[in-house]
């Protein structure tokens, strides 16, 4: 049985040889073109002029295409058909597309880029949430609310108000390979597509629409990505169409590629937010009302930042209980850059905000934050009698979260007495506050934090995926699926699946590129649910190849097909044994199908999102985090110490991948509320367009001491192999960082002052904070 | 313009201002070695100039000379991966992999210059190798490792 082992990663030895091919590597025929963007440095104006006469006189350049070459400009957007592929009239960011460079070569078309002269009127443009807010420059008619019991009503009866807001920092992707797209003409019109996209149905339908083709007439493959994050969920369509285009134009293959600083430039990134929160409390740090306000920097499209801002309030409770909540959403339109999906999408910025609550309400009691996040923790199905904090009364109906949904797989309580002890929390903590009271300059601080993560996709009719599995004849096996490797092992993780349907060694399986034309309508991987979707679908597809099987060599020996067993690459039936392979090969001697489909669509799902109340998710995934942190008063520079984990995968698909995951995962959420700084000067120009300017963490961020360890318990939901999705959730794992941050900057103050650290707490917003603190 | 690469004298034909790494990939087609940003400061196009870890995105052309380049595809023997290769397998490093090239061909470069490096020591030499899917943890091991390997058979 293959599922469930520690199994490398399907690349490995590709990756390592550096033989695994990126599309960037994949030769094209002869004659290919390649592409540039020209770029607008206006973040909103009106386009008066256009000059692109040094561009079309460049060495190497081929065609040139702008907002005139178009009756209809193609859309790239992925929801409200508001992204002209090149700006038309005006443009509504510094950084977006306004014409379209085709050379003989990469440098070529990048150096024309940069000769084209425009010059536009310079509209008041809205940058900030403020700004925006201001302007009632929004998406939708106006803010989005949901609500649970009567929440003003709640803080007004309760003993202590606590209120504050913090502001949330965006995060650029910086996959490590950039957008890359790439088109080859087919027969009669037809388009092949190469791009690297977590969304290849999408480029499929988006091409299709450009060339005014159907669906059939474009084929997309992605074999795999170099990174994806979110970031190539709908970044990747603008590359995908200026090719097809491009090819059609010319009758050339043509390629598109960002360099890095267009990449950052023109592309999308999570959203930048600002959460205020008001919280009536009682005396234990129990919430009894809480409203909740997010402003969410949008940028100039709409793309995907209704269901990301969606998300977030749908993580605005995390792991705790809310009885009375009001959750307000402004979805605010600003001339930046159109942000985008990030792993999480919208999730983690929803639960910093009530992570932020917890710490601060216990700041202002002056409680344990562990004590006050268990006093508001969901009341778990199986509290284990004796287990440290909280007053968990039993409760017969389970609690229900904002969106009314019942919380009845909780184990936040488990997972965090059992992280508590395995990472001495308590001891450590007191070991923390005796060490700062004797260090002037350095303090060091620790937090603990849970996640509880809903998975599938908030937009029901995504949650369906298909696959095509072929057995040929010499017993070798070749699956697609729907859904696309970025790094992640899902293709791994997938043929363990198959492997362990037929019996067989993993060598017998191959997952192919996902292909458009092999399996359709796909939803993008993403929402986590790319191994909870296609494992389920490709494991439906090789039953039923198994069920052919079995039927065939049953029938063969006259006992029933449910008495034929499959395992360790052998069929048994009826006391004999063969081998896989030749009941295969006989079965097609026999002429018995031997290609199949299978289909999953995901279960119990009910969502009513105007009301905001109903069932998004099928389950939650959980997890919690220790970090210990250090930082130096007299600099703000900050460290990370140490960091445990403790995370829920249900049973494991692959440990291996999975800590993989959940150390990368920690790792990236660490990023983003530390040292991830995205700077836009008063023009609208982004300034850190490159990772000189904008800091990823490196191999030294890492904490010294990391250790990680899986729950492993199995999920109650019927998901393939009782597993669960691990994609995201490990991102949140890292609010443990900021919120270590803030313990450590409370050490250097009397008590008086919260130091309301806001993300990403650079040097300069720790050194802010420690001032505050002191009373400087 | 010759240049040796892997062990093998190429005549290639690109301007002497041209990045290495666009002669490796677009002249050459050794496309193991990655983009990344461009600017000498991700680490993914990182190559071995005479046993050193350069970055081919920041070196001309003209300015490699004689030097020996040895790539991601020239590390292992016909026979065997390199120690560096076959730790990072066994510690399952890699996940989306784009990086992984630039990595090895660091961690080779280190551990020509320190045998048995310590935590600190792989810390700064592989600072400069960006990795997004947070791979660090195993990088780390799978160095450590290797050393042992080295040690064991040089």
């Amino acid at each position: 049985m293959s599922l469930g082992q520690a199994l490398p990663h399907d690349s490995a030895r590709l990756h390592v040889t550096g033989e695994a091919r990126y599309i960037d590597d994949i030769a094209l025929p002869a004659g290919a073109l390649h592409l540039a963007f020209g770029l607008s440095d206006t973040a909103h104006g009106v386009i008066e002029s256009l000059d692109l006469a040094a561009v079309r006189a460049a060495p190497g350049v081929v065609a040139v295409f702008s907002a005139v070459d178009f009756p209809v400009m193609p859309d790239c957007s992925p929801s409200a058909h508001d992204e002209p592929l090149l700006a038309v009239d005006r443009v509504h960011y510094a950084g977006q597309p306004v014409f379209l460079v085709v050379a003989d070569s990469h440098l070529a078309a990048r150096k024309a880029a940069r000769l084209g002269k425009l010059s536009c009127q310079a509209l008041p443009a809205l940058l900030t949430l403020d700004q925006a807010l201001a302007a009632n420059s929004r998406f939708e008619t106006g803010p989005v609310v949901w609500q649970k019991g009567d929440a003003a009503a709640a803080i007004a009866g309760a003993a202590r108000v606590v209120e504050g807001q913090i502001e949330i920092g965006g995060q650029e992707h910086f996959y490590l390979e950039g957008q890359v797209a790439a088109a080859v003409p087919q027969e009669d019109g037809d388009m092949l597509i190469l791009a690297s996209t977590q969304h290849p149905s999408e480029i499929q339908h988006k091409v299709a629409h450009a060339l005014s083709l159907p669906m059939h007439g474009v084929r997309v493959e992605v074999r795999r990505m170099g990174g994806g994050f979110g970031g190539k969920e709908s970044q990747g369509n603008a590359l995908a169409i200026a090719c097809a285009l491009a090819a059609r134009a010319t009758g050339r293959p043509c390629k598109m590629r960002y360099d890095r600083d267009d990449d950052m430039l023109i592309t999308g990134k999570r959203h930048d937010m600002r959460i205020s929160y008001r919280a009536g409390v009682d005396a234990t740090g129990r919430v009894l009302g809480l409203e909740f306000l997010h402003l969410v920097r949008c940028g100039w499209a709409q793309d995907l930042s209704l269901p990301v801002a969606d998300r977030a309030m749908l993580h605005a409770d995390n792991a705790y209980h809310l009885p009375a909540v009001r959750i307000e959403s402004h979805r605010l339109r600003t001339n930046t850059q159109s942000a985008t999906a990030f792993r999480g999408f919208g999730g983690p910025q929803g639960m910093l905000g009530i992570e932020r609550v917890m710490d601060h309400v216990a700041f202002a009691l002056g409680l344990e934050p562990l004590a006050v996040r268990r006093a508001n923790f969901y009341g778990g199905r199986s509290v284990r009698a004796g287990a440290s904090g909280g007053d968990i009364s039993a409760e017969k109906k389970p609690q229900t979260t904002p969106y009314l949904m019942p919380v009845t797989d909780f184990i936040g309580h488990e997972v965090v007495a059992a992280l508590e002890e395995s990472a001495a929390y308590q001891a450590r903590r007191a070991a923390i506050a005796e060490w700062n009271s004797g260090s002037p300059v350095l303090k060091r601080g620790i937090a603990l934090t849970p996640v509880k993560f809903g998975i599938s996709f908030t937009l029901t009719h995504l949650n369906q995926a298909g696959a095509l599995v072929h057995l040929y004849q010499d017993g070798s096996i070749a699956i697609n699926h729907g859904g696309t490797e970025m790094g992640q092992g899902l293709f791994q993780k997938v043929a363990q699946v198959a492997a362990g349907v037929f019996g067989v060694d993993l060598a017998r399986v191959r997952i192919a590129a996902t292909d458009t034309g092999k399996v359709p309508n796909t939803s993008a991987t993403a929402a986590s649910s790319g191994s909870d979707m296609n494992g389920m679908a490709v494991r439906a597809a090789c039953e039923t190849l198994r069920g052919r099987l079995a039927a065939f060599i049953a029938d063969k020996h006259g006992v029933e097909a449910a008495s034929v067993r499959f395992a360790g690459g052998r069929v048994r039936v009826a006391g004999e044994v063969y081998g896989f392979a030749q009941v295969v090969n006989w079965a097609y001697l026999a002429r018995v199908s031997l290609s199949a489909t299978g289909f999953y669509a995901t279960p119990k799902i009910t969502w009513d999102r105007s009301r905001g109340a109903g069932r998004p998710f099928l389950y939650f995934a959980y997890g919690a985090a220790v970090s210990e942190v250090v930082i130096d008063t007299l600099t703000g520079e900050s460290r990370i110490l140490r960091a445990d984990i403790l995370h829920d995968t249900g049973a494991s698909l692959n440990p291996a991948i999975d800590i993989g995951q959940i150390e990368g995962g920690y790792v990236q959420g660490a990023g983003w509320l530390t040292t991830e700084e995205l700077v836009w000067d008063a023009k609208g120009q982004l300034t850190t367009h490159a990772p000189s300017t904008y800091k990823i963490p490196a191999c030294s961020d890492r904490p010294a001491v990391f250790n990680v360890a899986l729950w492993g318990r199995k999920n109650p939901e019927d998901t393939i192999g009782r597993s669960k999705a691990v994609g995201e959730p490990p991102l949140m794992l890292g609010i443990s960082v900021l919120m270590a941050l803030s313990d450590a900057v409370a050490a250097c103050g009397d008590g008086s002052v919260y130091p309301g650290l806001d993300a990403p707490a650079t040097p300069e917003r720790v050194l802010a904070a420690v001032r505050r603190v002191r009373h400087v | 313009m010759q240049i040796t690469v892997n062990g093998t004298s190429h005549e290639v034909t690109a301007a002497p201002d041209t990045p290495l790494l666009w002669v490796l990939r677009d002249e050459l087609n050794l496309t193991g070695s990655k983009y990344g940003c461009g600017v000498g400061v991700c680490g993914a196009c990182s190559v071995l100039l005479d046993g050193l870890a350069a970055r081919s995105c920041q070196t001309l052309l003209a300015d490699v000379g004689e030097a020996q380049i040895i790539t991601i595809e020239g590390l292992a023997s016909p026979d065997a991966l390199h120690a560096v290769q076959q730790a990072w397998l066994q510690h399952q490093v890699a996940q989306c992999g784009y990086c992984q090239s630039g990595q090895i061909i660091q961690a080779v470069a280190l551990l020509k210059e320190i045998p048995q490096p310590t935590d600190a020591e792989i810390d700064t030499a592989m600072a400069g190798n960006l990795c997004r899917c947070g791979t660090y943890p195993r990088i780390r091991a799978a160095i450590h490792d290797a050393a042992l390997r080295l040690a064991v058979t040089p």
